[in-house]
């Protein structure tokens, strides 16, 4: 079993308390099957939207975002998964892409090799 | 029939933004609504990845506490409150004391009957005000709302945004301590309530024939009215016990193979006892004092119901005399055909034909299938098919949903 990130990408705001619920229950029970299948190794964190940018010899201090809005990153979760293309298999569960949003799969580095 | 967990953003919506208008005043309407939004999306980013809290409508209300205090702080110069309000929030140091206070139980709880009045101004049409409370009370998008009357997206976000301009333009929240104003306002409240009640019950949606969020949002509103003292009067009762009875029967309304089944067929052991107990309890609550409104004519007649074993064995002369007294309270072509049913239930069907030939205003009558099915229903009693048929053939033709219509094909299929 190798460790990959999910980078949580976009996503659009729910338009209204209804779809709030059902955005949410949809995260819960993704959440809940992947960490019943044994792949959820830390479930993460989601990320302030807002933030500051460091930058240079100077470290010149400017406000965020960084991004695109609809590619600034909202959180990211741990997975365990035997290689590359299982995770990516993981990843297509994720509620996220039916409300225009993007999963940035990313292996992470094995220290031994 | 119970509240649950499942619609907690849509419930907590209503208690919020009617808080959120109380301290932001209702000239920022909108303000309440993005802040309500925001704290939304907050709750939403965390318990994706953490899981819901115990309690997550506290942490939704804390949530959208903070983020108020977030704009009165930045916005308190440039918002006008109402007077008793802008002396809590004119030191910034008690700004957070005076919001908690706000924020608290029993405010909240005022703050929902407050907007409850407020939403349903005469100024506005019947069905702007339900709309109204649906939107901001109950937390549905114009979307929803639309669906539940069956219109257009497009012309119920126009309704919407009409309305809640007169409700942003009335300057001040209805003012609910004021008693001699609250009893005068109260029967619209009344009928709002009764309205989108009905339009859960018998409503026209295409996706079923019975809109159960609706029936349950709208007794959730009427216990509102009940916990408020100045308010909970003998009508008030009446209303509530009239949706208890009608609400009970739900669960028979749609039979195994997920059909339509009308009060004459349906298996009354499925009806809600508990809630026929609670109905009754309230028609016996509401007996007090000397208005007899529609409402306890109405809750008398479905208790009438509640007491049959079966159709055969209600007592329909009862019923019909209730129907005379509603007809003089609040007559409609509607109440008029109900009426000319429970006549054909006590006399004969042909009694009731020319009940329904002698309804005043009949042709308010022609759109809606249920006239034509009982016409058709009668004639088939009477033994007279053709004509049963041609009835039933009209009624299909303006059956309202897929239910309505499979409903209407297997009464037509007893005249064949």
């Amino acid at each position: 079993m190798s460790d990959f990130v999910f980078l949580y990408r976009g996503g659009e705001r729910p338009a209204s308390p209804e779809a709030a619920q059902q955005v949410m229950q949809r995260w819960l029970g993704w959440m809940k099957d992947l960490d019943a299948k044994g792949h959820l190794k830390d479930q993460g964190h989601p990320l302030e939207r807002s933030g500051r940018l460091v930058k240079g010899r100077q470290k010149s201090v400017t406000d965020g975002p960084f991004a695109e809005a609809k590619d600034a990153i909202g959180g990211y979760t741990l997975v365990q998964a035997n290689d590359l293309a299982q995770a990516v298999e993981l990843s297509k569960g994720c509620p996220i892409f039916d409300f225009d949003g993007a999963v940035e799969v990313r292996p992470v580095m094995k220290m031994n090799v | 029939m119970t509240d649950s967990c499942d619609h907690l953003f849509r419930r907590e919506a209503g208690r919020i933004v009617a808080t959120l208008t109380r301290i932001f005043g209702v000239q920022n309407l909108a303000l309440a609504e993005d802040v309500v939004q925001d704290a939304f999306c907050r709750a939403l980013d965390v318990w994706k990845y953490r899981g819901m809290p115990d309690n997550p409508g506290a942490w939704l209300m804390t949530t959208a506490k903070n983020r108020a205090l977030d704009v009165l702080r930045r916005q308190r110069t440039a918002l006008t409150f109402e007077p008793e309000l802008a002396r809590h929030f004119e030191n910034a140091h008690a700004l957070e004391p005076a919001v908690d206070e706000l924020f608290d139980e029993h405010a909240i709880r005022d703050d929902l009957l407050r907007m409850m009045f407020s939403c349903c101004d005469p100024r506005l049409p019947e069905e702007a005000q339900i709309a109204l409370v649906l939107h901001i009370l109950c937390g549905f998008s114009a979307h929803e709302v639309a669906a539940a009357f069956v219109t257009t997206h497009a012309a119920m976000e126009k309704r919407i945004t009409r309305a809640k301009k007169t409700l942003a333009g009335s300057k001040r929240l209805f003012d609910t301590t004021a008693a001699e104003q609250c009893s005068t306002r109260l029967p619209a409240v009344h009928r709002a309530l009764y309205l989108l009640f009905n339009e859960g019950y018998h409503g026209a949606s295409p996706q079923s024939a019975v809109r159960a969020d609706l029936c349950i949002e709208a007794m959730r509103l009427v216990a509102v009215l009940l916990e408020h003292p100045s308010v909970s009067t003998p009508a008030t009762c009446a209303l509530r016990a009239l949706m208890c009875l009608h609400a009970s029967r739900l669960p028979a309304r749609i039979d195994a193979t997920g059909n339509l089944s009308s009060l004459f067929d349906q298996d009354r052991s499925l009806w809600d006892q508990p809630l026929v107990r609670e109905g009754l309890h309230y028609l016996d609550q509401s007996a007090h004092g000397s208005e007899v409104t529609e409402y306890h004519v109405e809750a008398g007649i479905a208790s009438v119901h509640a007491a049959a074993p079966s159709a055969a064995e209600t007592d329909w002369p009862l019923i019909v005399s209730l129907y005379d007294r509603l007809m003089a309270i609040r007559p409609s072509p509607i109440v008029a055909l109900n009426r000319a049913i429970a006549i054909a239930e006590r006399d004969s069907p042909a009694a009731g034909l020319a009940e329904i030939r002698r309804i005043a205003d009949v042709d308010r009558l022609a759109r809606y299938p249920f006239h034509h099915a009982a016409l058709g229903e009668l004639e088939r009693r009477c033994g007279r098919f053709d004509a049963a048929q041609h009835h039933f053939r009209d009624a299909l033709a303006l059956a309202r949903s897929p239910m309505e219509q499979r409903f209407l094909e297997q009464r037509l299929a007893l005249c064949l």
